[in-house]
């Protein structure tokens, strides 16, 4: 029916280091403190808890085969926030698939501390998900609901209701707990999905933009909760979303994709600040684009001539040699203007003033013909008004320009 | 949105009488013979008074106990059959990826339906003709069960797979997520889940089997007398409002699984 | 590196084709049930159709064509000659002209119908649906029989006229053209209006308020918007009226008498009375092509899309 989990006859025996069972025979594990009592002590600190080699997939045969991933890898660190970002079909929702086992890769491997679960079946991964939407199973209460993965596994019945329990608390769902799943409201399913997957203490939860179906205010409160679940747990988490300030606010790490591949890995201050491709800078935030031609290099700086013959100063990612025609990025807010041309960078004519409430955007035509948004927040002490048709200057901070990976 | 039904543009003139009309048409001959039915008198025509004395006579009688016990013997069983085989199918048929032989396999179970039950039973006929005369087998009411069986397996089969059709399938994928082997996350998720779609087909199929009269009728064998089919002996002989009788007892049979079968399908919508 | 590549992917592939196995057994039960005592049968009439008829019932194992030849002609048993006899062949023509009546009616009763439950609002709906669900699965010998009781010379109808003295005598309706005419009608308005209603129910009556926006009128909406839109359940209904109304049997029985016989109770006559099962099943087989075309026309105008998996 859509899933192919039948050979488990032949799939290897899930290794003992990767059971969610913390009292194996032979095995010694740090206690788990219990999910309220701070943080957990993660198994093997500081290692990787997924790793993802040149992983491929692709759809079809033949002329008709499409990639959806193209030889993507990645490392996922323990206990960390990790978001795949990314436009619709670029993949990231394949990735999560592969990862939580209901597809097989076409080619590569997936580690999971070290042992490639790839050819596992599902529920032979101690991988949760939190699917989009919601997947409750409609005839189960929301406890059964929660409990049903540690009935799974063949838990004792004490156990699985103290930890049911302890699951209804973490979520704030005590007083629903033998509710029906299709009486409640969106917000709560989606915790009761949590709690759900959460409840079998995986070594990795899976959420697949699961904020998406909420309404504003419910998925910002909801973005602090998760966060703070993850802190609380100590488990890894890796979310997929297609939003770009939820990426921004809530991972450790983020990982920026397109068309089934991943273009920049880095903290969310790496990927704003420093965007290595024209892709990155152009999904996150507002950037500008400015094309010009390297002049000189000096310690990590180049120089670059813009189409107005301005020289700007720009930084370039690490390992890669600027020359010639480049593309150099500055966001808006890493920009100012001055009222006399001749003292800017840039000089150039006031196009569009937009007003935001909290900022004002300055649209500018530049001298060289190019477009430039400079963003400045509104204060009461907002000083000089720019008119449109007013002849302005543009000055950059200091490291506000880059230069992108052609 | 404002449900547009709501609005005078799309009523076509006329066409509420022809509504109320049909449903009138459809109705009255059926309330006729079920008034009628409570006739004291013995002319079905004439009316004398109002009592229950012609459903008595109908319980009383015999041969309607025993045309009563082998519909039920055979419907029942019929019924059980053809809902597993549904089952078994549905689920092998629907939402999968297609397997060599599906649309045509798909074309087989659909096949008692297009073919006309005239044909159906002078055909099942010759067969369990043939094979009495050349091997000696005669099931006795097997053969008319197995006549049902056959006829039912379809009935059975479009609620259940609707049903199937309708399923999340992200459902078994939560399941196998959360450690459920594909036979518990069919136990425990996809069973209960169907399990108004095979009651709703279990009901058709009991009333298919139960108001069968053309293939039981060229089918049965002596003895083998089925409630149609006493009403049909009925019909030859001076007739009495007993016929009435008995034919609103088969009526309300048939109004009570068909309610059944509704509500089911409305609670699940719900 | 290259090994894990393929584990993964032949594992993928080893699991798919264990569902695939899987699934075909499922279904085995089933198909094996419908295949030997549904299948099979048909076949059997098939062979029996070309052997010749035992004098008390069945067949013996002896080719001939006499089944088909009978069909049309009747071999003089003086000279040998064949004649023509269209008897048989007026029976199949008269059967064709009582389902096209009874479809053409069917769906200008039926339409209307369909298309006022179909505008009703949600509850109103499921009352309307069940109202006209149970004639449909209530018991066709039962509904047929209530017809005649209301039909026949001592019925209800010639009571109540000569009760208001409109007429003396009773006006014969039973065993009449007239009486298998209104049996079919009454036995299949049913299975029209459903089809109809469920195509009628999805359509997007948006387009309706927009083709009146534009000016149409009701008339207009009617034959150039809605009938076009509902052309698929128009189809779905008419098959299923016009291929049981071909086959029917039990109205004829009932409301024919033995004396205006449709095919289908002419072919139940040879294997009772008639005593030619050879021939029966050479009747029964060219009701069955004439079906079979029906069904082709179907299949081309729903551009041959069959639903399946």
């Amino acid at each position: 029916m859509g899933i192919a989990f039948e050979s488990l006859v032949t799939a290897p025996q899930l290794p003992s280091r990767l059971a969610c069972d913390d009292n194996q025979t032979g095995t010694h594990l740090p206690p788990r403190a219990g999910f309220l009592n701070g943080v957990i002590v993660p198994e093997q600190p500081g290692k990787n808890a997924i790793e993802v080699r040149g992983v491929r997939k692709v759809f079809g045969t033949g002329e008709n085969q499409v990639a959806a991933l193209d030889t993507v890898s990645v490392s996922i660190r323990e206990n960390e926030f990790f978001t795949l970002l990314g436009p619709s079909g670029c993949g990231k929702t394949t990735l999560l698939r592969l990862i939580a086992g209901f597809d097989f890769p076409s080619a590569g491997e997936i580690l999971l501390h070290g042992e490639d679960i790839a050819p596992l079946p599902p529920f032979k991964r101690p991988v949760n998900t939190v699917f989009q939407s919601y997947a409750l199973f409609p005839h189960m209460t929301v406890a059964q609901n929660i409990g049903f993965g540690l009935e799974m596994l063949g838990k004792p019945k004490a156990e699985i209701t103290a930890r049911v329990a302890q699951m209804l608390k973490l979520v704030k769902m005590e007083a629903l707990a033998a509710r029906r799943t299709s009486q409640i409201s969106g917000g709560q399913q989606q915790r009761v999905a949590l709690a759900r997957a959460l409840a079998p203490q995986p070594k990795v939860l899976l959420l697949d933009e699961p904020l998406s179906a909420l309404d504003y205010k419910l998925r910002k409160e909801m973005q602090i909760e998760l966060k703070r679940l993850q802190h609380e747990t100590g488990i890894t988490f890796i979310f997929v979303t297609h939003d770009q300030e939820e990426a921004l606010t809530m991972s450790d790490r983020i990982a920026v994709m397109s068309a089934g591949k991943i273009l920049q890995v880095g903290t969310p201050h790496d990927i704003y600040d420093r965007p290595a491709e024209r892709f990155v800078a152009d999904f996150i935030g507002e950037t500008n684009f400015l094309k010009g031609t390297v002049v000189s290099k000096k310690s990590g700086i180049a120089t670059v001539r813009i189409a107005s013959d301005a020289m700007v100063a720009a930084g370039f990612p690490e390992g890669f040699d600027p020359s010639g025609e480049v593309t150099v990025v500055v966001r808006p807010e890493h920009a100012d203007l001055v009222a006399d041309a001749a003292k800017g960078t840039v000089g150039g004519v006031m196009a569009n003033v937009v007003y935001f409430g909290t900022d004002t955007h300055y649209h500018v035509k530049l001298d060289g013909g190019d477009n430039f948004i400079v963003r400045h927040q509104n204060s009461r002490s907002s000083a000089v008004a720019f008119d449109p048709g007013a002849k302005v200057g543009i000055v950059f901070e200091d490291g506000g320009a880059r230069i992108l990976r052609d | 949105m404002a449900d547009p039904r709501n609005v005078d543009i799309k009523d076509q003139p006329g066409f509420r009488t022809i509504a109320i009309i049909c449903v009138a048409v459809l109705y009255v001959p059926i309330l006729i013979l079920m008034v009628f039915s409570f006739n004291t008198g013995s002319l079905v025509t004439h009316w004398e008074g109002v009592g229950f004395s012609w459903y008595g006579s109908a319980l009383l009688n015999e041969e309607f106990h025993h045309a009563a016990e082998n519909t039920l013997i055979i419907s029942v069983t019929a019924t059980i059959i053809s809902t597993i085989c549904a089952t078994l199918a549905a689920i092998g048929m629907t939402r999968v990826k297609p397997w060599h032989g599906l649309s045509a396999a798909f074309m087989v179970i659909n096949l008692p339906l297009m073919v006309p039950e005239i044909i159906t039973a002078v055909a099942t006929l010759s067969f369990f003709a043939l094979i009495a005369g050349a091997f000696g087998l005669n099931f006795g009411i097997g053969n008319l069960i197995l006549a049902h069986t056959v006829f039912c397996i379809p009935f059975a089969y479009m609620p259940i797979r609707a049903r199937l059709e309708d399923m999340d399938l992200t459902l078994e994928s939560a399941a196998a997520d959360l450690y459920a082997t594909p036979w518990h996350a069919f136990r425990r998720i996809t069973l209960p889940l169907l399990v108004p779609g095979i009651l709703s087909g279990a009901a058709l199929a009991f009333i298919v089997s139960f108001d069968d009269f053309t293939i039981t009728q060229l089918v049965a064998g002596p003895g083998q007398t089925t409630l149609p089919l006493y009403i049909w002996n009925q019909i030859r002989r001076p007739m009495t409002p007993e016929i009435n009788a008995i034919s609103t007892i088969l009526l309300l049979v048939s109004i009570l699984f068909v309610s059944v079968s509704f509500l089911i399908a409305r609670r699940r919508a719900n | 590196m290259a090994n894990v590549v393929s584990q993964a992917a032949l594992f993928e592939a080893k699991a798919e084709r264990a569902a695939s196995r899987r699934n075909r057994l499922l279904s085995t039960p089933a198909l094996v049930v419908i295949g030997v005592f549904g299948v099979l049968p048909l076949l059997i009439i098939c062979v029996y159709s070309f052997l010749v008829a035992a004098p008390y019932g069945g067949v013996q194992w002896k080719f001939s064509t006499d089944a088909y030849l009978n069909f049309l002609f009747q071999r003089d048993i003086f000279d040998d000659t064949l004649q023509f006899t269209p008897d048989f062949l007026i029976i199949y023509l008269r059967s064709f002209l009582f389902a096209v009546v009874t479809t053409v009616i069917c769906l200008l009763l039926g339409f209307p119908t369909a298309y006022f439950m179909a505008t009703r609002t949600p509850a109103q709906r499921n009352w309307w649906v069940l109202l006209i669900t149970i004639p449909f699965w209530s018991n066709l010998l039962v509904r047929t029989l209530a017809i005649m009781f209301i039909i026949r010379d001592e019925g209800l109808i010639n009571n109540l006229l000569i009760g208001l003295g409109v007429i003396d005598k009773p006006i014969t309706m039973l065993y009449t053209n007239f009486a298998i005419q209104l049996g079919l009608l009454y036995s299949f308005l049913p299975f029209m209006i459903l089809p109809l209603y469920a195509s009628l129910e999805k359509m997007d009556f948006r387009l309706v308020e927009a083709a009146n926006d534009l000016y149409a009128t009701r008339r207009q909406v009617l034959w150039r918007v809605i009938i076009p839109l509902s052309l698929p359940g128009i189809i779905a209904g008419c098959l299923l009226v016009f291929i049981p109304a071909l086959g029917a049997y039990v109205t004829p029985l009932i409301l024919g008498g033995g004396i205006h016989l449709m095919i289908g109770d002419l072919i139940a006559q040879q294997f009772g009375s008639g005593r030619n099962w050879p021939l029966g099943c050479a009747q029964a087989l060219i009701l069955m092509a004439a079906v079979l075309v029906a069904l082709y026309f179907y299949v081309r105008n729903t551009s041959g899309k069959i639903q399946h998996g």
